[in-house]
């Protein structure tokens, strides 16, 4: 993607150090690494803090589709994985902090789906989506697609992580759920190629991380989680249990998205991807929920508390996202960090 | 070279399986295909499908989780005795 604008010393600091060549090691990022030390120390939420969510988005994204121009070699950089590691955990420390996990006695991988179905039904998510569907003007679906578009363009990308991590049976869900993900082997039926096209339908630009600089934080928060979760493989429980409730709170939501798309005469072409996945996911929740948490579980039983743990982090960021949102919107301001230029 | 004595063991396989997911759809994995009742193919976007059994789907007969909202149950449920058929 192209290089963002920094939002504060950290940033700023990062993305100086990504214009220049990786040929000094580790003694080059010396004054990123301190600026990150005192940012971490500093900020009173990580999970909003604008500096420092881009900082980690920048940082994943090197192991992602990079960044324009920067040096490849960054990507294992011992100085940027030290900043990435020092944002990681407070990140992961705060995100512990706001999840208050379910009892952990199940065992069977019935039990396991069973708790996060009821976790996905308690999820107070739904209010967003009646409002897209029956409420928002054209300009609020069009900021709707941009927070969306920073992880839909890369769908599916950080859960691909956990795969050989994983055996058995929940390597097996997990690929038979990504292998749908990824188009079945058709690439203009990948799900991030869909969402490219629903983009492209309310002109917008679909190249990824295009909207990186209008998002705020607690957007950049939702997929970094992700990519957290994905990129460390003691947190293999995590990811899957934060797969397992998205594909379980996403069937209902993207039928009424659709409906919201529909309702400002939108064609098929345009709501295709909110309708595929009211059936992919009707399907990928009962893949996920029993033979991908459930079955990982039965073979690794420690880590069902992370399996809670990426589920209700899951709920826990996106729920803030969602009332962020809706506040700007109901307030009648943008709900991102400027507004879009109309028809852009 | 083929080896013979595990052929016919292979073919005993079952080409496809439905599971039975509690409160849910029906999901089927394999070798199949989905036919209306005269025969014809219905659209079918995915290997792996899930068919509806709560019958509130939308986008029949697909699953669309409907059966979450409805409150579905597939729990086996002792039937209450009924008096008028008491001998």
């Amino acid at each position: 993607m192209k290089f963002p604008s920094a939002r504060g010393p950290v940033s700023a600091s990062l993305l100086d150090v990504l214009r220049g060549p990786a040929d000094q090691g580790y003694e080059q990022t010396h004054s990123l690494r301190k600026a990150a030390t005192q940012g971490v120390a500093a900020t009173e939420s990580l999970i909003s803090d604008e500096d420092l969510q881009l900082a980690l988005f920048c940082l994943y994204e090197l192991h992602y589709g990079g960044l324009d121009g920067a040096d490849e070699r960054w990507e294992w950089n011992l100085g940027l994985l030290a900043v990435r590691q020092g944002i990681e955990a407070r990140f992961e420390q705060e995100l512990r902090a706001a999840v208050e996990l379910p009892d952990l006695d199940a065992v069977s991988s019935d039990e396991v789906a069973s708790v996060l179905f009821g976790l996905a039904a308690v999820d107070s998510g739904p209010s967003m989506s009646r409002y897209v569907a029956k409420e928002a003007s054209l300009e609020q679906l069009r900021e709707f697609l941009v927070h969306k578009a920073i992880y839909q363009l890369k769908e599916a990308d950080p859960h691909t992580w956990a795969i050989p991590r994983l055996n058995g049976r929940p390597k097996a869900a997990m690929v038979e759920i990504q292998a749908d993900e990824y188009g079945g082997g058709r690439p203009d039926r990948m799900h991030s190629a869909l969402f490219a096209r629903t983009m492209r339908g309310l002109a917008l630009d679909d190249t990824y991380g295009a909207y990186v600089d209008a998002v705020p934080a607690l957007t950049l928060a939702s997929t970094n989680m992700m990519s957290m979760f994905g990129l460390n493989r003691r947190l293999r429980g995590a990811i899957v249990g934060h797969l397992a409730i998205y594909e379980m709170t996403s069937a209902q939501p993207n039928k009424f998205y659709g409906n919201g798309f529909r309702r400002h005469g939108f064609s098929s072409d345009v709501t295709w991807y909110f309708d595929e996945h009211v059936e992919a996911d009707a399907v990928h929740e009962q893949i996920a929920g029993r033979d991908l948490a459930g079955g990982l579980v039965e073979s690794e039983p420690a880590l069902l508390a992370d399996v809670y743990f990426g589920a209700m982090a899951a709920l826990a960021v996106d729920a803030q996202l969602s009332a962020r949102t809706m506040a700007a919107w109901k307030a009648g301001d943008s709900s991102l960090r400027a507004p879009l230029p109309v028809n852009a | 070279m083929m080896d013979e004595q595990s052929l016919p063991q292979r073919e005993k396989e079952p080409q496809a399986a439905v599971v039975v997911c509690p409160d849910g759809p029906l999901l089927i994995r394999g070798d199949f295909e989905i036919v209306s009742s005269s025969g014809e193919l219905l659209p079918r976007q995915r290997k792996t499908v899930a068919l509806c059994r709560c019958g509130a789907t939308g986008i029949k007969p697909y699953c669309d989780g409907s059966h979450k909202l409805i409150g579905f149950r597939t729990e086996f449920t002792e039937p209450e005795p009924n008096e008028a058929q008491s001998p």
